[in-house]
């Protein structure tokens, strides 16, 4: 019997989730003996050619990671689709659309002069912005193009499971491929990480207060932090709001839990209950001592959305054009 | 817009009082604006934001919460985490390119039928004035730029041709 075909491949994405593939270290060993990789862009050399001359659904897993952004991006995505049984969203930007997806708080113009014209590390006379065809002594050469909005995988293509985290722990990923080789598969759609809050496997659980009463919001630079819940210290924590699994590995590491795991199964939107959460448990009750109290959060958007963004609700800032 | 674009405001109102005040408003038959959609909640403090986010993305051009006056909530304290929550989501909201108007917090209590009447006139001018929010139609707007693909994908043809074949014109190399 031939080993299962496994693909991996990467969008919109920094590469710690191929990282993490790799962190597997030895077990890693164990994966390649009983699967074929067929596409791994990042370790072997493949070309999209061999993919698309794979029968549809030849593939029994495409692990994908990163946001969808750029036309090769949501074309690979479409194409490893159809070449696959199970799509696999494999890390935060893939399933909330990560970092990338704050993108969507600008217009595509505003960030394509920026980075080519106007960044401080450009220098005068040599900006040049990226051209998606090229031609000299008649042969055109090509590049992608830069789409206006950020995506998750899901608003691209179907997906039948996700993994999450910034990027997902090697205990995450082994779960995975372990319920994938064992067909012991969860529901379509699942998100592949326990169902339940953060603060549920924290260690500084114990500390966490009955009752909150927050006075002020400190963010990590600005405060000597101790070894307390960071909420009882005023230092925004997204741990209630997001999805266990990673073992508390930022909070054990002295650090708030930014919220890469993504919302559980209950939550619709991350950032709005968070805010819910933190706001109702203010100690002040008029409009301006709440106002200063709040002061302390300067960029709800980036705090609350900061890997969830392209997911939430509103998915984008509302009044930016379709198409700059 | 078209002439008949009318305003759809969702309002949260607590059981408690501006539920009441609108009961008030209607056996005092007091003539009000037909744009509004009430929904009764047991307190302003149960307005989850994740209700008014979907609200708006739905279609709704407004919000509306109308809870008790401080001192006055049924459960003592909700009315103060709606404000406290009302407030941080403003700020959010207008991070997000939703004008400030589009989400209104009022304290109406039982005997105020007709701050019920004054208000919900009040905001449907106001959103009247704004124009439609439209937020599906901006969700498919930003998705047109997918569809081509969609389809060059599906036939079998990526890779065929590159990607830029088909890809919006983008700008001039030099600047």
């Amino acid at each position: 019997m031939s080993k299962p075909k496994v693909a991996f491949y990467w969008c919109a994405s920094c590469g710690g989730c191929e990282e993490t593939v790799v962190d597997l270290a030895e077990d890693i060993l164990g994966v390649v003996e009983k699967v074929d990789i067929v596409l791994w862009p990042v370790a072997m050399d493949f070309k999209y050619k061999d993919i698309e001359a794979m029968p549809d659904k030849s593939i029994t897993a495409t692990f994908l990671n990163g946001a969808i952004r750029m036309t090769e991006q949501e074309e690979m995505a479409r194409l490893l689709r159809r070449k696959s049984v199970y799509l696999i969203a494999y890390g935060s930007c893939a399933h909330l659309g990560g970092i990338p997806g704050l993108a969507n708080q600008f217009p595509r113009e505003q960030i394509l002069k920026f980075n080519y014209e106007d960044a401080p590390t450009i220098p005068k006379g040599e900006q040049t912005r990226p051209l998606t065809a090229f031609t000299e002594e008649g042969r055109t050469t090509t590049l992608p193009a830069l789409h206006n909005v950020v995506r998750t995988l899901d608003q691209v293509v179907d997906v039948d499971y996700y993994v999450p985290g910034c990027p997902p722990t090697p205990k995450i990923t082994r779960a995975a491929v372990d319920a994938l080789l064992s067909g012991k598969l969860p529901p379509k759609g699942s998100v592949i990480a326990p169902d339940h809050a953060l603060c549920d496997e924290c260690s500084r659980k114990d500390t966490k207060p009955d009752k909150w009463d927050f006075v002020e919001f400190k963010r990590p630079h600005q405060k000597l932090m101790d070894e307390k819940c960071f909420l009882a210290q005023g230092v925004v924590c997204m741990g209630p709001a997001t999805r266990a699994g990673c073992d508390a590995v930022c909070t054990e590491g002295g650090m708030p839990c930014t919220g890469c795991f993504g919302p559980t199964s209950r939550v619709r939107d991350q950032g709005a209950k968070i805010l819910s959460s933190l706001c109702s448990n203010l100690a002040a009750k008029e409009e301006d001592e709440i106002e200063a109290t709040l002061a302390g959060i300067p960029d709800p958007v980036g705090t609350f959305y900061r890997y969830g963004l392209a997911k939430s609700i509103l998915r984008r800032k509302i009044n930016l054009p379709a198409k700059s | 817009m078209s002439e008949q674009w009318q305003p759809r405001i969702v309002a949260f109102f607590c059981n408690w009082c501006t539920y009441t005040a609108a009961d008030l408003a209607g056996v005092s038959r007091l003539k009000y604006a037909a744009n509004t959609r009430v929904i009764r909640l047991m307190c302003s403090g149960r307005v989850d934001p994740q209700f008014i986010l979907d609200a708006l993305a739905k279609g709704a051009d407004a919000v509306l919460i109308g809870g008790c006056h401080p001192f006055d909530c049924h459960y003592a304290e909700g009315n103060y985490k709606c404000l406290r929550r009302f407030q941080l989501l403003k700020r959010m909201l207008k991070d997000m390119g939703i004008e400030e108007q589009r989400v209104r917090l009022e304290w109406i209590s039982a005997a105020e039928g007709e701050k019920v009447k004054r208000v919900i006139n009040e905001m449907t001018e106001t959103i009247r004035a704004l124009g439609p929010l439209g937020i599906p139609q901006k969700f498919a707007a930003w998705d047109q730029e997918m569809e081509a693909f969609a389809a060059h994908v599906e036939a079998g043809e990526a890779l065929k041709t590159p990607c830029s074949a088909h890809a919006p014109q983008q700008e001039p190399a030099h600047v």
